[in-house]
């Protein structure tokens, strides 16, 4: 017997780097599950939104007299009832003046956008309580709205503009770069209004148990903790008198598990009626009232030398962060500009973000934040330098890589409070591999001859660097329970990713059992003190290594204790199965057994510490950096704009891949909303800022019809050595380079480089765009892009 | 508004209910009939996450009141689980990992559980297009693509090796 070297285990407990089955699917496939919607308690009463008819305006009269009348109703409620709950907070950052921008929770004087709640209906059904709110009369005195951030800002109130503040980054000389640039190339991009969209809408159930008073809100998701916190804060109560409860969660992607208006409603009724209150979000609600995400404006200048080598970028950019502030601030447009260059050398960059409060829903992250929008830039720009120096768009990306031998690099830029420093990467050989892997030459020399046979075929590329493993930390408690199995609770949470199956394969490995007698607790509150949610890739890698640690004292414990109780030492012994043994044929005790006698009450224990349990944390300040890249194949009907995507293939550098088969449906899963933001999902608005997309039917997502066939190779060439296991978050590379590469395809498909210049690219702007671009062309017959 | 009574019969069960005429099937059988396994994705029929089997065909119970279900046999997702044993679908979604959150998951079964059941030879566009009826927001499609391929040749393949006799 050696040392236990973690990464070779025995084979019966290899579980790290399987696709094993996941351990939450039997009861979600039995009907079995118990999302919030499913949850109901003894004399439940039920509320329903009335939200504001229109997108800007100031509230003449709220009439609730009709509604009050309607039997079943408990009671109606309108901002001035209201008056005294707080507005919804924000997580604190550097940027200062958000403040006087956060969303109230029930309008007050003003409404911003259609979709802004306005009064609460309690009744003892939701069908009565649908019935009072259509009888809620409002009058509101409509003003101008306000819906292009690209536009000079509007005001939000007496001295106070719709632009709270102006973000700033970068280092270096620029103005001296582009004053002896060889070429400057200068785009305009920009990225529609698109978001998460889960298959469950929202749902919360408040109850107010007094007699223990105490505050429960079920329903919670993504950040519990945070969460819990700010209630306590904003309700004046002890956070120990407010517990969050997880339930089943259907897709979350972002925008699920923030505190909304609804969140305050609901606990505020349940304090007040003393009586359990279930919101139910429908879906039209949800289309208007849950965060958007990824409406920007960049104006973008490169300064190059001959051979494409970057030595500037200049970006601004105009984010459209919709009616108010919500819980994430300003961070979308700050990590937009913050980790915009991806993988490339830029030596001197200067990026101002423009952060503007329009009259939409109000928009906050959603998968891939920042970095969807980001990658479609920076892509487009790379391909742009491209055809100004008529050089190949993959020598312009090689010549700007950074090289692995320059790892880790500090960017000298900040983005989500921590400086951003590339962990490891290798971007080169990346591109090679996943060149290869999709059989790019082929792909191309297929597209062409295609083309010459009149189809318009297509293939398009996108590189990325995305971000993972957010701290600033994680603590896991674990323990051997009595019959020997193992429960893990974690502050961290689910939205359905498969997070306890990665978790209970790492303890399983680290710690010698199966890992389906490893049982992940999380998203409650009331199990542990500490959390910090599921979001931003993080729980792989944060929970992750918190299990890994805790696993390791556990297994510490076990084996020390075997050794005594077997007359072994320590390093004769292994634990595999659960059960602690010299060998196949020597002496053994299960961690059950050894549970058993840790029992506080147990003769055995001696003078040691009862439970065979641990504690440990994971403390991270800095992220790390997963890198991959996007390869399309599309056709398109040029008479009617339609895009078809025929193949896809991604390539992604995860560190270290836990489940690879969860990976793989994170990156196919990612790619169906990115092809979506790519090419169909958009929240458009009609000039008065009524919103035109507020059904399924409007808003139009992936289909089994739409998508392709996607080709998906997993790497570890470059684990983190941030944490032991190397691992870096899969959570969101399938969507982030999604934009970029169906450009890049279009615009090859078109033979019009530098065609697509906004997201998405429906028929309508594909038809739009390419006449326009064949006139401008037409009239300059010169070269470049138009 | 005034409730009726109102006997379903649901996964073979008879269920004795009082309600309004305008209250959805979907509402009903998560509400009255206490079966939550179907899920309410968008209540305007395209989501498709509350498909259940109604007289054999599948069905937006959305879109559908529960007084017009009188008389008919519904079945629902709860149906296929027997005796703790998933159904062969079921573990073929498990097997090739064709879910994620789970939200869409059970209206997919009910979807497809009849092509499944019937052996169906479909070919790949058309089981793109018997799937494009229901939305999945989280697996990209590919994997339950896989899972219902896989559940078809496991039901022909166990229906084949029943003996002719016990057919």
């Amino acid at each position: 017997m050696g040392d236990h070297d973690l990464r070779q285990p025995p084979e019966a407990n290899r579980f790290i780097g399987r696709s094993v089955k996941r351990l939450e699917d039997p009861p979600l496939l039995a009907g079995r599950a118990r999302f919030v919607g499913d949850l109901n308690f003894p004399g439940q009463l039920h509320a329903r939104i009335v939200r504001s008819p229109v997108a800007h305006g100031a509230i003449v009269e709220v009439d609730t007299q009709a509604a009050q009348a309607l039997p079943g109703v408990v009671a109606v409620w309108a901002g001035d009832d209201l008056q005294h709950l707080p507005p919804i907070p924000f997580r604190a950052t550097a940027i200062k003046g958000l403040t006087p921008y956060c969303q109230p929770a029930v309008a007050r004087g003003m409404v911003r956008y259609v979709g802004e709640p306005v009064a609460v209906v309690i009744a003892e059904d939701p069908y009565i309580a649908e019935d009072a709110a259509d009888l809620v009369m409002i009058d509101i005195d409509e003003h101008e709205p306000y819906l292009d951030a690209a536009c000079e800002p509007a005001s939000f109130a007496p001295s106070l503009s719709c632009e709270p503040t102006v973000i700033e980054k970068g280092y270096g000389d620029v103005d001296e770069a582009f004053s002896t640039a060889f070429a400057v190339v200068e785009l305009e991009l920009k990225t529609g209004r698109h978001s998460a969209v889960p298959m469950e809408t929202r749902g919360l159930l408040a109850r107010y148990d007094t007699a223990r008073d105490v505050l429960e809100l079920h329903g919670a998701a993504k950040r519990p903790h945070w969460n819990r916190d700010q209630l306590a804060d904003l309700f004046k109560l002890s956070p120990a008198s407010i517990e969050l409860y997880e339930n089943s969660v259907g897709g979350g992607f972002g925008v699920r598990g923030e505190l909304y208006p609804e969140d305050l409603i609901l606990c505020h009724a349940a304090l007040v009626l003393k009586r359990p209150v279930k919101w139910i979000e429908d879906r039209r609600e949800h289309l208007m009232a849950t965060n958007h995400s990824r409406e920007q404006t960049h104006r973008i200048h490169a300064a190059v030398d001959q051979k494409g080598r970057i030595a500037a970028l200049d970006e601004t950019l105009f984010h459209d962060q919709g009616a108010y502030v919500r819980t994430h601030g300003a961070r979308v447009a700050d990590m937009t500009i913050g980790l915009l260059l991806g993988p490339y050398r830029v030596p001197a960059y200067r990026a101002k973000a423009h952060y503007r409060l329009t009259n939409k829903t109000p928009a906050a992250t959603y998968r891939a934040p920042g970095r969807f929008e980001g990658t479609f830039v920076r892509e487009r720009l790379v391909e742009a330098i491209a055809v100004r120096l008529s050089l190949d768009p993959m020598e312009v990306r090689r010549v700007n890589l950074i090289a692995s031998s320059e790892m880790p690099y500090e960017r000298n830029l900040s983005a989500l409070e921590t400086d951003v420093v590339l962990d490891s990467g290798d971007y080169a050989g990346l591109i090679e591999k996943s060149l290869a892997f999709s059989g790019w030459d082929e792909l191309r020399r297929e597209a062409e001859r295609r083309r010459a046979q009149g189809e318009s075929v297509g293939v398009g590329f996108g590189l990325f660097v995305e971000k993972s493993g957010l701290g600033p930390s994680e603590l896991v408690e674990m323990r051997v329970e009595a019959d020997g199995s193992v429960t893990v609770v974690t502050g961290a949470a689910s939205l359905g990713q498969g997070m306890e199956t990665a978790i209970a394969q790492i303890c399983a490995e680290t710690l010698g059992v199966d890992y389906r007698r490893v049982r992940v607790l999380h998203g409650d509150t009331n199990r542990i003190a500490f959390g910090f949610g599921a979001h931003a890739s993080r729980v792989s890698v944060m929970t992750g290594e918190a299990t890994r640690r805790a696993s390791e004292i556990v297994r510490t414990k076990a084996l020390e204790f075997a050794a005594e109780l077997l007359q072994r030492h320590v390093n004769q012994l292994e634990i595999v199965g659960g059960v602690v043994q010299d060998g196949k044929e020597g002496p053994s005790v299960t961690l059950a057994d050894l549970a058993r006698q840790l029992h506080p009450a147990s003769p055995a224990r001696g003078d040691r510490e009862p439970g065979l349990s641990a504690s440990a944390w994971f403390h991270n300040k800095h992220m790390n950096y997963p890198y991959g890249a996007h390869i399309a194949q599309v056709r398109i009907d040029q008479a009617t704009g339609h895009v078809a995507v025929e193949r896809y293939a991604i390539t992604y550098d995860v560190g270290r891949a836990i489940n690879p088969a969860m990976i793989e449906g994170q990156i196919v899963g990612g790619l169906a909303q990115g092809l979506g933001g790519a090419l169909f999902e958009e929240f458009l608005y009609d000039q008065s800022g009524q919103p035109l997309s507020v059904t399924l039917a409007d808003y139009m997502m992936v289909g089994a019809t739409e998508m392709p066939p996607v080709d998906v190779l997993i790497l570890e060439d470059a684990p983190s050595p941030l944490n032991p296991l190397g691992i870096k978050g899969a959570g969101e590379g399938g969507v982030t380079a999604a934009g970029a590469a169906i450009a890049s395809a279009v615009d090859d498909a078109l033979q019009r480089p530098g065609l697509v210049d906004r997201l998405p690219v429906t028929p309508q702007y594909l038809r739009r765009r390419m006449q326009q671009y064949d006139e401008a062309l037409g009239s300059l017959s010169g070269q470049g892009a138009p | 508004m005034e409730r009726h009574p109102l006997n379903l019969t649901v996964n073979g069960k008879p269920y004795a209910v009082e309600t309004e005429f305008r209250k959805t099937l979907a509402d009903t059988l998560r509400e009255d009939c206490g079966l939550t396994g179907t899920h309410v994705g968008c209540e305007h029929g395209v989501c498709g996450a509350c498909t259940v089997v109604v007289e054999g065909k599948a069905v937006r119970s959305c879109l559908m009141f529960a007084h017009q279900a009188e008389g008919m046999e519904i079945e629902t997702v709860e149906s296929l689980e027997k005796e703790g044993e998933l159904h062969v679908l079921q573990e073929a979604f498990a097997e090739h990992h064709a879910l994620q959150c789970g939200f869409c998951t059970p209206g997919f079964l009910m979807l497809v559980k009849g092509a499944v059941e019937r052996g169906e030879e479909l070919s790949d566009a058309e089981l793109r297009h018997l799937l494009s009826s229901n939305l999945c927001r989280c697996t990209g499609y590919q994997n339950i693509i896989r899972a219902v391929r896989a559940a078809i040749d496991t039901f022909k393949e166990k229906a084949s090796a029943v003996p002719e006799a016990a057919r």
